[in-house]
This record gives C-alpha cells, structure tokens and sequence, in this order.
C-alpha cells in the first residue's frame, strides 16, 4: 500500500471558509455547481483509473474559463491549500487521487473547440475536450488528431498532456509532447502564461517540452493547440501468429530492421489471445503463443505491397498462421480485440493492475520469461500486451479485490516487473504516467542527487509543493518547503 | 577568454566545471565551438568543450536507437547510420558554409540549439528525438535525464529541457537518439507559382493531401530551367510509394515537374542548409517559426533574400546587418505572434539587440529559478539567450 502524507490540519479546520471562498471564484451556474463539497457527490472523485486507491477531497471545483482556473489558483497558492486538478479520472497510476485536504480542480466543463485551421493543421482545444473529440471535430476534412490511447472515449487532452499518452499509433505519429504546439499555462501564482504557440519550436527554453508529462506538478493546463494531421489514403492490419514469444519478437526485429516502419505493430501474448477472443471474437488463433497486430497505411495498392513485404518477413519465423484483412471491416475485427483487451481482461479477473514498462526490444523474450516465472511464483495470473516497436509492455497482473493478500502480491509482482524493465535497460513507465502507482519505485531508476534535481525544478514552479504532491517524488527527500508531514506508520 | 578547455572525459568535463564554481568563472559552452557567433556573445573567463569526448557508445539499429558522446562530429554518426540503412530523423543542417567555419557540428551542439531541417515538419524536430541525455550540472554533477528506450515518462523531462538550451542550463556528454530506416526513395514535386503566398497555399494543399509529404519549401529564386517562385513538395518513402504519391501530387498542381532522386536529395541538401537563401558575406540571416499562412508575409518584411521551409512557417530572412533591419524583424514577428532569431550576425548588433523573443514576466522568473536549479553559480554561457540571463 502507498502512504500519503497528513492532511494539514489548519486546511482542515478552515473548510467551510475554503469551501465558501471557491463558490464566490466558481459560483453554481447553468452546468451545475460550481462547486462541490457533500460527501455523496464527491464519490464520483475519490478515485481515478487505480481504483484500489480512493480518498475523498475537500472539495471539488469545475471552473469554466481559465481567469476562474487562474483565480482558484491564486487563492489556493495564498491560502496554502493543495490542488489536484483532474481530467476525465483515467490514470492509471492514481494521477488525480485526491488528498483529504486538497481542492481537486476538474477540467471537464472546459469542453470546447476553440479554433481549427486546416491550412494551417492545427487546432485550439480546452483542456477538457475529450482525445476522441478532437478527431471528431476534424474527420469530415479527412484530418486526424494522432495520438491515440486507448481510452480515448473518455480521456481528455489535458490529462493526455500532463502523461504524455501515448498509443498504438504512435510508432509512426509520435506521442503526445510530439503532437503539441502551445499551452495556455496557469501557475500556481494564477499567471496565465501562453507557452509555445500555434507554430513549432518556439525560441527560447522548450517550456512545452518541460510542462508535458509533468503529471500536474508544475501548473494547469487550460488550452492546448494541437498538430492535426491528414489522414492516410486509407488503413490495413493483418495478424501473424506464433509459437513461441521469442520468435515473435524475433520477427519484430526483422521488420523494422526491413526499414519498414508500420503504422503500429501490437504483441499479445497467449492468456491475452485468449481473454480478447472470448471477448472480441477477432478470430484470433487460440493456438498461438503470442500474436502481431501489424498496420500499414496508404493507397490499396500500397497496403498490399507493405503487406506482401511483411509476410514475407513474418513466413521466415515458421508462423502458426496469418491473416491480412481484406477490407477495412476485417480490419475493425482485428483492432477490436486489441482495443478491448483490458476489458476482456476484466470478464476474467474483475480486478487487475495494468502495469506500462518499457524494455529495450531485444529483451523481450528474456523479460517474458521472468513475467511468467514471477507469475506461478506470486500466483497471480498475467496476460502481457505490449506496443512491440517501441518496446511498452502492458502486464495486465489479475488479482482478488476482495482478499486482501491477493491484492499486496499483485502490487509487489507489479514493482517486480517494473524493476525487470529498469534493470533489462528500460524504464518504470512508457505512457500511464509515475502518479502515486510508482512514486516510489524511482529511487530504481534514479540516484537521489538526479531526483533532487528534478524536485528542484518543481519548486522552481511551485515553491510550497502545492500542486498535486505526493505524486512522482518518493516523499522522502522533498524539500522543507514542501512541508509534507506522515504519521508514523 | 584565456583559452579552452577540451577534457577527454566526462569526469574532466566535471572536474573543469568544480574547480569554475571554485574560482567563480564562468565558462562558454563548446561543441566544436564555431567562433562566428551564436545568439548573444558570451561573457566567460574560459572555454569548455566537449570536442574530447567522442564515439558512439551503442547502437541497435533494430531497436532505432544510438548514444554518442557530445563531441562526436555529426558526419561520424550520419555514416554510422547510413550503413545500417537508417539516419537521423530531424535532418539537422550542416551549417559549416553558412557560418563559415572549417569544423562540423557536433551532437551536443545540433541538440542543444534544437536545429532540424526541413524533414521537422512531418516527423518532428531534433528534441523530438532525444531519448535521453548525461550531463554535468553546474555543482560538477553528472545526471541522466530519459534513458535509451522509445517510450518513457518516469518523472520531469529534462532532455527537452536542456535540448534547445543552449548550453545555459547544463553540458550534456552524451546524447540517446530515436533514428529511424532512411527511404528507399525521394523525389520532389516542383509547382511553378506566382507569389509567395501562392506557394505556401500549394504547400498547405500538399500537406493537407493523404500522401505524407515529408518536406515542403519555397524557393522565391526558382530552381534550375523554372524561374520565379517554385512551391517543392517532397515524397520519401519505398519505390512504389513514391512514384505513386508524387504522381497523384502533380496532377493537383498544373505545371508541376518532377525532381527526382539524386537531384531530389541534392535539393533539400540544399535547402537543409540554407544555400538557396544566397546570404551575402556580410549580411545577417534571420530565422522565424510562425504559422505557415503568416510565412509570405514575414517573409517580405525586409525586402531582401528569403526561404520559406516547413510549409512555409519556417521563414529564413538574409539583408543587410543593422539594427534597423533587427527592428523590422522584430515587429514583424510581434505581429505575427511568431518567434524570431537573429541566427546570423556580426558580434556587435548580437550585443546590442535581444536575439531572441522576450520571455513572459512570470515565465522568467521561473527560468531564474530553474537556472538556479541547475546551475546555482551562473556558470554556463552567462548572457547567450538574452542580456542579464
Ligand atoms: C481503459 C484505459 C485505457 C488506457 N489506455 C491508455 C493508452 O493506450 N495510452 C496511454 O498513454 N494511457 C492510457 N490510459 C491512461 C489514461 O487514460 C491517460 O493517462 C490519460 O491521458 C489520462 O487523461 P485524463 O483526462 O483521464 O486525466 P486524469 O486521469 O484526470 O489526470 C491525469 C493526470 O494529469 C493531471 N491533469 C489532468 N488534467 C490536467 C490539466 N488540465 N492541467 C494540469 N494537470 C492535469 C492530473 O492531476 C493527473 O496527474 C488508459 C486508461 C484506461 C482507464
Ligand atoms: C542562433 C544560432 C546561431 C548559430 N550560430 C552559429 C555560428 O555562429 N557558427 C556555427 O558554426 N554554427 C552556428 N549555428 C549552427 C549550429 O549551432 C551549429 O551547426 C552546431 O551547433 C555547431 O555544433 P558545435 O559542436 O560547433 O557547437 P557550438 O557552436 O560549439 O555550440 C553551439 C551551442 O550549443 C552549446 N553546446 C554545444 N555543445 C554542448 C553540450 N555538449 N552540452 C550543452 N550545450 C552545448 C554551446 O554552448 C552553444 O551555445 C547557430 C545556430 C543557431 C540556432
């Protein structure tokens, strides 16, 4: 279990004042309230995409213009009051768990399009327009916007912004930080900063760069200009299967070494074949030990000839069977169980942690290998999907919510695939995000000197540790400003 | 400046920048250290250059990554790549005719003046590729920041930080890169135009189109038998794909001919490297990113030689150097909410003349603190990116 640190009791005791003082910033409006504060209408807050952590905050704000985000701030930052500001509520890694004494600022009535300008291929959104939104309000002209996670429906491109979402078209399209050109900044302070702009690459220090990804540390985000993209003349995927994960991986290896790089290129392993058949009914091959998801793009006639290239590529690594998808339906087919895999995960195991390591690709195999035998030796079920180019893996850890000891097994076999990934030479998180999940993990894959470096650029933004604390940082080690006090435990 | 130094190591990199902070003299960054002038000249006692440290310590073209050193010459990992069939993916310029200088780049220089070439405006620029970075901080530190794998979010990203920085927050010695396959094939679609403007709406429309063109520029001098201003629309990709896109593309545009391969490549060489800017000797070069529907306009600001890359927002300006002309440019840009860079200049208008757009009030007053952050005595390039910073 993660420990968080003690409410401040002088925030506590101010409640009513604090609560009183939000509503004058936020007042109820024709949305609703502005403000919430009653026990039962904070439920819905308590907790995000890490469901097994939840804590009701003090209050919870919806603000609609970023002078109202701007004022709740300066109050905030005045009153010493801690702020979690809140997208759609997806993390997976407990981004937006509240605090006891904290405001939680949600986005989610920031919902409109400002601008789009096609000559000029980009878009003004607010931070709380959903990822999917976006391509909506563009698809008629054919654009797209290009990062792509998979809870898309739902997450918001604030929230996109602060992890730095990736998905699996990324391999081709880049990431979130890849797909922005400015931010409308609200310090802590309540200044409205605009970084970047509607052009890339701005002079100056990369401050779009440094703020994505920050997970809510350094400051909200109330409008982002994105990079739309026009899309491909159209879009194929076929599936090769396998018996064994290594020589998938091997395959892997050989396409990109091939110089073809698909538009995504997606690994399943075989509890996950079998968890997304059951669910999809894809018709993938239950015989298999581990499966591709291989895209292309282009003209029919290119599609076939990328195609042709990667089977050929594929029929060298003895496959179980392939399937190129013969129209763009069989190709939905495809997708659907991959886009429905932590829900088919679900019908299994109605709880599981998604974990989101990154391992260099040639450890595949080998990192595979210690998964499974982690797996019989914590005796908890894991299916294993993973963004192959990039080398993402997604261990989906099945456990019992309802017994207690199942649910600490599966958070250790997480930190145990996590410190797999960083001693293979990856990384503790490719996309979902540090938040309260692997705050302290770090010290893996830091030295305390490279934390103090980064928790110096934090207070260089937010000198009281107001904003989201208690995510990211191991809360040993935070400066004194941060005044983060924990019970003993 | 009493001489350079150019420690073989990282650890001598550390040990030159303590005993700075011990002698409280501050250092200029150097890659190669091309004298010319990079934004504002720097006030430093020393020199320290990371033209020591050399060679690339892994590369695993399956895995599209590759570390080097900071001081590896750009030409050493262009050639590296190139034998495995891959490159660099933000086409950085080589900038040696343009400044003048006998000496190419080196990694940390391109990273951290964050210089792409035309291939930014579809596969991202030279930060959008940086995996991860060692650096020496300003207490004589050696940190990382990222790692060498392709997808990674643990904790603040100090690489995109420090890419772009221009030595004033830290020395990186040695970079991780994204690379990607090189194309089997390149060709170019050139479109005769009126104007400017016409050009960058032919850019706008190629872009726009489904076919993925990977580079996009106006050239207002013409190419070669094609006189007056020639919009260039690129194709990269396989042997089939290229015919077939740049088919599709030059049946959009009447009048359009086709560049193609060693022809093609030697073009956006070109381009990648601002020669068909034709800056005179003397003159100033000035760099603006704006939108691209601004770019004919910025690009009439001054009257004087002008090249228009990334669709037409990348915006490169050559006139006379005077303050004057600085001004110009200067409003122009405010008027166009673009940035500007006076990239190219004698030291004495780079002294007397921000080179750089301002920072927002609040903005700078966090950089203070960052800077104070990562380089507590004020050591590196004190004075490059504006005056007092
Ligand atoms: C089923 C499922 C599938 C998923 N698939 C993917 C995937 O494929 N790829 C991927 O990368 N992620 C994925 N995720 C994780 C999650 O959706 C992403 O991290 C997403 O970007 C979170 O967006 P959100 O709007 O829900 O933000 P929240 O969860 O509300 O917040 C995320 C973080 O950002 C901060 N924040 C939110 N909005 C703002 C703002 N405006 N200003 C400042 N800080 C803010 C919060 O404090 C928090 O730290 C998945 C999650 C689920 C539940
Ligand atoms: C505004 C601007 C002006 C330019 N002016 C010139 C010029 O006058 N002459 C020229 O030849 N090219 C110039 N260039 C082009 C470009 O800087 C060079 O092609 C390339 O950086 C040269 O590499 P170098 O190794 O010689 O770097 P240097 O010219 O030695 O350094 C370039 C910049 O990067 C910093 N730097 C270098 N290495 C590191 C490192 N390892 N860690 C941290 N910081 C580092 C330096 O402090 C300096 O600010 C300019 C580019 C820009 C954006």
């Amino acid at each position: 279990m993660i420990r968080q640190p003690d409410p401040k009791p002088e925030v506590l005791a101010r409640a009513p004042e604090i609560v009183a003082a939000l509503r004058a910033i936020v007042p109820d409006g024709p949305l609703g309230h502005g403000v919430i504060s009653d026990a039962r209408r904070l439920k819905p807050y308590e907790t995000d995409g890490l469901a097994a952590y939840r804590q009701p905050p003090l209050a919870v704000v919806l603000p609609t213009t970023t002078e109202q985000v701007a004022a709740l701030l300066a109050y905030c930052n005045r009153m010493g009051v801690r702020v979690v500001p809140r997208g759609a509520g997806t993390s997976l890694s407990g981004g937006a768990l509240p605090l006891a004494d904290a405001v939680v600022i949600g986005m989610m009535r920031m919902n409109q399009i400002l601008e789009i300008d096609y000559a000029d291929r980009f878009a003004v959104v607010q931070a709380g327009v959903t990822n999917i939104g976006i391509t909506k309000a563009v698809e008629a002209a054919g654009f797209f916007y290009a990062p792509d996670p998979s809870s898309q429906l739902a997450c918001m491109i604030g929230g996109n912004v602060m992890m730095n979402s990736g998905g699996a078209h990324c391999l081709k399209y880049g990431v979130t930080a890849n797909n922005l050109l400015g931010l409308t900044f609200v310090s802590i302070e309540g200044e409205v900063i605009k970084i970047g702009g509607d052009h890339p690459d701005a002079a100056g220090l990369d401050w779009l760069g440094l703020i994505t990804g920050s997970e809510g540390q350094l400051g909200l985000v109330t409008e982002v200009t994105v990079r739309i993209l026009r899309g491909p003349e159209g879009a194929r995927a076929m599936l090769a299967a396998f018996d064994g994960n290594e020589v998938a991986g091997q395959a892997v290896d050989a396409i990109i070494g091939s110089g073809i790089i698909p538009v995504a290129l997606e690994f399943m392993d075989r509890p996950a074949i079998h968890a997304c058949e059951a669910f999809a009914h894809a018709g993938y091959p239950l015989d298999a030990e581990a499966m591709l998801i291989i895209e292309v793009e282009g003209s029919v006639a290119e599609q076939d000839d990328m195609l042709a290239r990667i089977r050929d590529i594929c029929a060298q690594f003895n496959p179980i069977s392939m399937k190129v998808a013969e129209s763009a339906e069989q190709s939905a087919a495809i997708w659907k169980g991959r886009k429905g895999a932590f829900g088919a995960v679900g019908r299994i195991s109605p709880d599981y942690l998604c974990m989101d390591g990154t391992i260099p690709t040639s450890q595949l195999p080998f990192t595979l290998r210690r998964i499974g035998e982690m797996s019989a030796d914590y005796g908890l079920q894991v299916a294993n999907i993973f963004h192959a180019g990039d080398g993402n893996l997604h261990p989906l850890i099945m456990f019992d919510a309802n017994d207690a000891d199942s649910f600490v097994r599966a958070e250790k076999f997480g930190a145990d695939i996590l410190r797999l990934c960083v001693e293979v030479g990856g990384c503790l998180t490719g996309e979902h995000g540090v938040g309260v999940e692997k705050r302290d993990l770090m010290g893996v894959q830091f030295t305390a000197r490279e934390l103090d470096q980064q928790r110096a650029l934090k207070t260089a933004f937010d000198p009281q540790w107001l904003l989201n604390p208690s995510k990211v940082f191991p809360l040993d080690g935070l400066p004194a400003s941060a005044s983060m006090p924990m019970a003993a435990e | 400046m009493s001489g350079s130094l150019a420690p073989a190591d990282e650890a001598g990199i550390a040990a030159a920048v303590l005993a700075a902070a011990a002698a409280g003299e501050p250092l200029a960054i150097e890659g190669n250290g091309s004298k010319a002038g990079l934004l504002r000249p720097v006030q430093a006692a020393r020199g320290l250059s990371t033209r020591g440290l050399t060679g690339i310590t892994l590369y695993k073209p399956a895995e599209l990554v590759l570390s080097a050193r900071a001081g590896t010459p750009i030409p050493q990992i262009e050639a590296a790549l190139a034998e495995h069939g891959q490159h660099l993916i933000a086409e950085p310029p080589d900038t040696r005719a343009v400044f003048g200088s006998d000496l190419p780049a080196t990694l940390g220089g391109i990273v951290a003046t964050n210089l792409s070439g035309p291939r930014r405006i579809a596969w991202g620029s030279m930060r959008d590729h940086v995996l991860g970075v060692r650096f020496v901080n300003g207490q004589g530190e050696v940190l990382r920041s990222g790692g060498r794998v392709l997808k990674n979010v643990t904790g603040l990203d100090l690489c995109k930080l420090l890419a772009g920085s221009h030595g004033t927050l830290g020395i990186m010695t040695e970079i991780t890169l994204k690379v990607l396959p090189a194309p089997e094939a390149s060709a170019t679609v050139a479109v005769p135009v009126a104007d400017l403007a016409e050009g960058v709406r032919v850019l706008s429309a190629g872009l726009g189109s489904p076919f993925g063109v990977s580079g996009a520029a106006v050239l207002p001098e013409g190419y070669e038998a094609l006189r007056g201003p020639v919009a260039l629309l690129r194709i990269e990709d396989f042997i089939p794909s290229v015919a077939y896109r740049c088919g599709r593309l030059a049946a959009e545009f009447p009048g359009a001919i086709l560049i193609e391969e060693a022809a093609s490549r030697a073009l956006w060489r070109a381009i990648r490297d601002l020669g068909p800017l034709g800056a005179a000797p003397g003159e100033a070069i000035w760099r603006l990113s704006a939108r691209p529907s601004a770019g004919a306009g910025l690009a009439a600001c001054l009257g004087g030689r002008a090249l228009l890359d990334w669709g037409g927002g990348l915006v490169w300006l050559a006139a006379e150097a005077s303050e004057a002309n600085h001004r110009r440019v200067m409003a122009a840009a405010e008027a166009a909410s673009a940035s500007f860079t006076l990239f190219r200049a004698p030291d004495a208008l780079r002294a007397a003349v921000p080179v750089i757009n301002a920072e927002a009030a609040p903005l700078a007053a966090i950089a203070a603190r960052i800077k104070a952050a990562l380089d507590p005595g004020l050591l590196f390039n004190p004075g490059r990116m504006r005056a007092g910073g």
